[in-house]
C-alpha cells in the first residue's frame, strides 16, 4: 500500500470519475445529433424505418443519459471537494463558462424530456424533429463550455494572481483562451465519431448474428457514411490541436513526440520503446514529419524536451497514448473507406452480402472509437503535467488536504462498476426482448421479416 | 443593490427551486416503493411515473446550478466547504449517482425489477439528510482551522441537538411537499383513488412537517444565539409561513381547491426559507465566509449576472413548454396521450 497523499488519491478518483464519465457524455453529446439525422431522413423519404432507428436509438439514449448525469453530478462536485485550493483561484476566473454549461444542460434536459415523450403527439412530423435541434444546442454546447474550462486550464490568462487573490479578471479573455478553439471543435467532431462507430457496431452486431432485415443495412449505412465524415473532420481538427500545442504546449507535444534535442526537420516516432538514458528503440521514424505537424512546413524548428526546466516536464508514457489516438483514428477512416468499397460491390451483385470479416471489423470499430477518446482525454490531461494551472499553479498544491480520499476512492470505484455493469444489462435486456423484427410488426410498419 | 446581495439571492432562489422540485421527486420515489410493498403499487404507479419521467432530469441541474453558482460568486466557500465535505459530500454524490441512475434502470429498463426500485426509493431518503449538512455547517461551531487546515469536527456534528432537527425536518418536508403536490396531481387527472392515497400522506405527514420546525427554532436558539435573535426581526414572514401551511392542510383536509393548497404548501416553504436566509445574512459560513468579503471579484460578478439573465431568457419560456406539455396538459395527465 502507497503512503497516504491526499494529492495521489485525489488525482486518481478525479481519473477515474472523468474516465468513466467521458464514456457517457462522449455518447450524450453525439448520439442526439444521430439520432436527429436518422429522424431527418426518415420524415423526408418517408421512410419507417429510418424513424424507427431513431426512436430505438433514442430509448437507449436515456439509459446512458441517466448514467452521464449522475456522473457528471460526480465531477461537478468532486471537483470541490478534491481540489478546492484550486476552485477557490480558478473557480471565479472559469465560473462563467461553468455557468453557461449548467445553462445548457439546463436546456438539453428540458428538451431531451419533451423530445421522448411527444413522439406520436404531433400531427405534423416536423414538429416532432424541431425539438431535437434544441437538444443537439443544448448537449454540444454544454461540451463546449465545459471544455473551455479545460481549455482555460491548459492555457490560463485573463487574470492576475496575487498570493492566493486573483484580480483583474476578463471573463471573455479567460473564456476565449488560445486552447479553445482547437479544443472543442476536436472534443465535439470525436463525440459524434465515436457515437456514429459505436452505433454502426451494433447493427453490424445484428448483421453478423444473421438478421438479414433491410432495417440493419440501413442503420449500418447511415451510420459509416457520418462516421466517415465525423473522423475526416476530427483529423482535420486534430491536426489543428498539434499545431495548437506547438505553438502554446511545446513540452507536451515534445514529450508525446519523445523530442528531446530541440531541432528544424524534426522526424515524428511512430511506436518503439524508451530505455532509461532517453534512446528510442524500433521506433519508426518519419522524417520532417513532426515539423510538418507542428508549423506545417519540414524546415520549422520544433522545441525539444531537453529545453524544458525537469521539473516541468510531463511523463513521457503519453507518447503511446498519442500513437494509439492516431492510429485507430487513422484506421477507423480506412475501414468507412472498406466499407463503401464492399457496400458498393455488394450492391452491384444480386445475393452478395458484405464480408464477415468487415463486420467483425465494424463491430470492433465502436469500442476502439471510445478507446481512442479516452487516450486522447489521458494525453492531454497528463500532458499538463506537473500543472493543474499551467504555470500558475502545481496539481499538488490544489488538492485536499483531508483525510479520506482513499477511502472515497474505493468507494467510487465500486459504485462505477456496479453501474457499468447496470447499465450494460438493462441495455442488453431492452433491445433482447423487444427486437426491431418484433417492433416493425408491432408498429404495423411491415409483416415482419423480409425473407 | 450591489452584486454580492444579487448573487446570494439569485443562489438562495436556485437552491429553494431545488428544494421544491427535489421534494417532490425524492418523496414521489419513496412513496413509490412504499406503496409497492403495501400492495398499493396500481393505485399510485402510474401517477407517480407520468409526472416524473419527463422532469427527473431538470431535478438534478438545479442543485448543479447553486454548486456552480456558489463557487463563481463566493469563491471561498469552495475551500472551505470542499475540504470540510469530503466525506459527507461525496456520500450525498454516490447517493444521488444510485437514485439518479436506478430511476432510469426502472423505469426505463427493467420495468419490474423491484430491488431497482428499492434502490431508487430508498436512496432519495437519505440524499436530503446528507445535504443538508451543509445548512448546518453554515451555522458556525462544527469547522476548525488549525495550522492552516480545515477540519470539520465529527463528534460535535454527531453530537449536535441542531444538525439532528435539521436532518429530521428535511425528512419530513420533502414527505409533506411531495404529497401535497402528487395529491393535486392525483386529482387532476381525476385519477381518485390515488389522490385518496395520496391525500392520506399529506395530511399524515403534516403535523410532524410543523414539529420539526419548531424543533430547528428550537434548536438554532441553542446553538447560535446570534441567528436566533436575527430570525426574530424577520418573525412576520415565520408567521405567514405558519398561516400559509394551516390554509394548506384546511384545503388539502377537505379536499378542495388542491391547486391552490399546494401553492400555499410552496409559499410556506418559501416563507420560512427566505426568512431563515435573510436572517443568516450576511454570514454565509458563520464566522469564516461573509458575502462582503469573500465576493468574487466585480468584472466576473457583472459577467454572471448577465449570464444568469441570458440564461433565463431562455430557461423560462423551454419550462413553460415543458408544463404546458406535461404538467398542465389534460389528456396527457390522465394517461391518454401515449409515450
Amino acid at each position: 500500500m502507497m503512503s497516504y497523499d491526499p494529492a495521489v488519491y485525489s488525482r486518481i478518483l478525479t481519473g477515474l470519475t472523468l474516465g468513466f464519465h467521458i464514456l457517457f457524455a462522449t455518447i450524450g453529446v453525439g448520439v442526439p445529433v444521430m439520432i436527429a439525422i436518422a429522424e431527418f431522413l426518415g420524415i423526408k423519404l418517408k421512410d419507417p424505418h429510418y424513424i424507427l432507428l431513431a426512436r430505438r436509438w433514442g430509448r437507449g439514449f436515456v439509459i446512458t443519459v441517466a448514467v452521464g448525469v449522475v456522473t457528471g453530478t460526480s465531477i461537478g462536485m468532486q471537483l470541490n471537494l478534491l481540489w478546492p485550493s484550486f476552485m477557490q483561484i480558478a473557480g471565479q476566473a472559469i465560473a462563467l463558462p461553468l455557468f453557461m454549461e449548467t445553462f445548457a444542460f439546463f436546456f438539453e434536459a428540458i428538451f431531451l424530456g419533451i423530445y421522448l415523450y411527444t413522439w406520436d403527439r404531433f400531427r405534423n412530423p416536423w414538429v416532432h424533429f424541431a425539438i431535437s435541434i434544441p437538444v443537439i444546442i443544448g448537449s454540444s454546447l454544454s461540451a463546449f463550455f465545459i471544455t473551455v474550462v479545460n481549455a482555460f486550464m491548459n492555457t490560463p490568462q485573463g487574470f492576475k494572481l496575487e498570493g492566493r487573490t486573483i484580480i483583474d479578471i476578463d471573463p471573455w479573455v479567460a473564456m476565449f483562451n488560445p486552447a479553445t478553439p482547437t479544443k472543442t471543435a476536436h472534443v465535439l467532431s470525436s463525440a459524434y465519431m465515436t457515437s456514429a462507430f459505436l452505433l454502426a457496431a451494433i447493427a453490424a452486431v445484428s448483421l453478423l448474428a444473421g438478421k438479414k432485415h433491410a432495417y440493419y443495412k440501413k442503420a449500418l449505412k447511415l451510420t459509416m457514411l457520418a462516421g466517415l465524415v465525423f473522423s475526416l473532420l476530427t483529423a482535420v481538427i486534430g491536426d489543428m490541436s498539434g499545431k495548437f500545442l506547438a505553438e502554446y504546449q511545446p513540452e507536451k507535444l515534445a514529450a508525446a513526440e519523445w523530442h528531446f534535442e530541440t531541432s528544424a526537420q524534426a522526424p515524428l516516432v511512430l511506436g518503439g520503446f524508451l530505455n532509461e538514458n532517453h534512446e528510442i528503440h524500433y521506433g519508426l521514424k518519419l522524417p520532417f514529419a513532426l515539423s510538418i505537424l507542428a508549423f506545417g512546413k519540414p524546415s520549422a524548428v520544433v522545441t525539444g524536451l531537453n529545453d524544458i526546466p525537469p521539473d516541468e516536464r510531463p511523463p513521457l508514457y503519453i507518447h503511446y497514448l498519442f500513437d494509439m489516438m492516431v492510429s485507430i483514428g487513422s484506421l477507423l477512416i480506412v475501414l468507412c473507406l472498406a466499407y463503401i468499397l464492399f457496400a458498393r460491390k455488394a450492391r452491384r451483385s444480386e445475393g452478395r452480402e458484405l464480408p464477415r470479416w468487415l463486420l467483425r471489423c465494424i463491430v470492433a470499430a465502436g469500442p476502439l472509437a471510445m478507446l481512442a477518446i479516452e487516450c486522447g482525454w489521458i494525453l492531454a490531461e497528463v500532458g499538463r503535467q506537473p500543472w493543474i494551472l499551467r504555470g500558475y499553479m502545481r496539481t499538488a498544491e490544489g488538492a485536499t488536504t483531508s483525510g479520506n480520499v482513499d477511502w472515497m476512492l474505493l468507494l467510487f470505484a465500486l459504485l462505477y462498476i456496479v453501474l457499468g455493469f447496470t447499465v450494460w444489462a438493462v441495455l442488453r435486456k431492452m433491445f433482447k426482448s423487444n427486437s426491431a423484427e418484433l417492433e416493425l410488426t408491432g408498429r404495423g410498419i411491415e409483416g415482419g421479416e423480409a425473407q | 443593490m450591489n452584486i454580492e446581495i444579487i448573487g446570494i439571492t439569485v443562489l438562495w432562489i436556485f437552491l429553494y427551486g431545488y428544494l421544491i422540485v427535489a421534494s417532490i421527486d425524492f418523496g414521489a420515489g419513496f412513496f413509490s416503493y412504499y406503496s409497492m410493498i403495501t400492495g398499493r403499487k396500481h393505485l399510485v404507479h402510474g401517477i407517480i411515473e407520468r409526472y416524473l419521467s419527463p422532469v427527473w432530469e431538470v431535478t438534478n441541474v438545479f442543485l448543479i446550478f447553486f454548486m456552480v453558482g456558489i463557487v463563481g460568486f463566493f469563491p471561498d466557500t469552495a475551500y472551505y466547504l470542499g475540504t470540510a465535505l469530503l466525506l459527507p459530500g461525496s456520500i450525498a454524490i454516490i447517493l444521488l449517482a444510485i437514485r439518479g441512475s436506478y430511476y432510469a434502470f426502472s423505469n426505463y429498463g427493467s420495468k419490474d425489477n423491484s430491488f431497482y426500485l428499492l434502490l431508487y426509493g430508498s436512496s432519495g431518503l437519505f440524499i436530503p439528510a446528507s445535504l443538508s449538512i451543509v445548512l448546518t455547517l453554515s451555522e458556525g461551531g462544527f469547522i476548525q482551522e488549525q495550522d492552516g487546515q480545515v477540519v470539520l469536527l465529527y463528534g460535535k456534528l454527531f453530537t449536535s441537538a441542531y444538525a439532528w432537527s435539521v436532518v429530521i425536518l428535511s425528512l419530513v418536508s420533502i414527505l409533506f411537499i411531495s404529497a401535497a403536490f402528487l395529491t393535486y396531481y392525483a386529482n387532476k387527472a381525476k385519477d381518485y383513488k390515488a389522490m385518496e392515497v395520496l391525500r392520506g400522506f399529506a395530511i399524515g405527514w403534516s403535523a410532524p412537517t410543523i414539529l420539526a420546525s419548531l424543533l430547528v427554532f428550537f434548536a438554532i436558539y441553542r446553538h447560535n444565539p446570534w441567528h436566533f435573535e436575527n430570525m426574530l426581526h424577520y418573525a412576520w414572514m415565520f408567521v405567514l409561513s405558519l398561516v400559509c401551511f394551516l390554509f394548506a392542510t384546511y384545503f388539502i383536509w377537505k379536499r378542495q381547491r388542491l391547486g391552490l393548497a399546494f401553492i400555499l404548501v410552496m409559499l410556506q416553504f418559501a416563507f420560512a426559507f427566505f426568512g431563515y436566509g435573510a436572517a443568516h445574512l450576511p454570514y454565509i459560513l458563520y464566522p469564516f465566509i461573509s458575502i462582503h468579503e469573500s465576493v468574487t471579484s466585480p468584472e466576473m460578478g457583472i459577467a454572471l449576472i448577465i449570464a444568469f439573465i441570458a440564461g433565463l431568457l431562455l430557461l423560462i419560456p423551454s419550462l413553460y413548454l415543458l408544463m404546458r406539455l406535461f404538467l398542465f396538459n389534460a389528456a396527457y395527465v390522465q394517461g391518454k396521450s401515449g409515450k
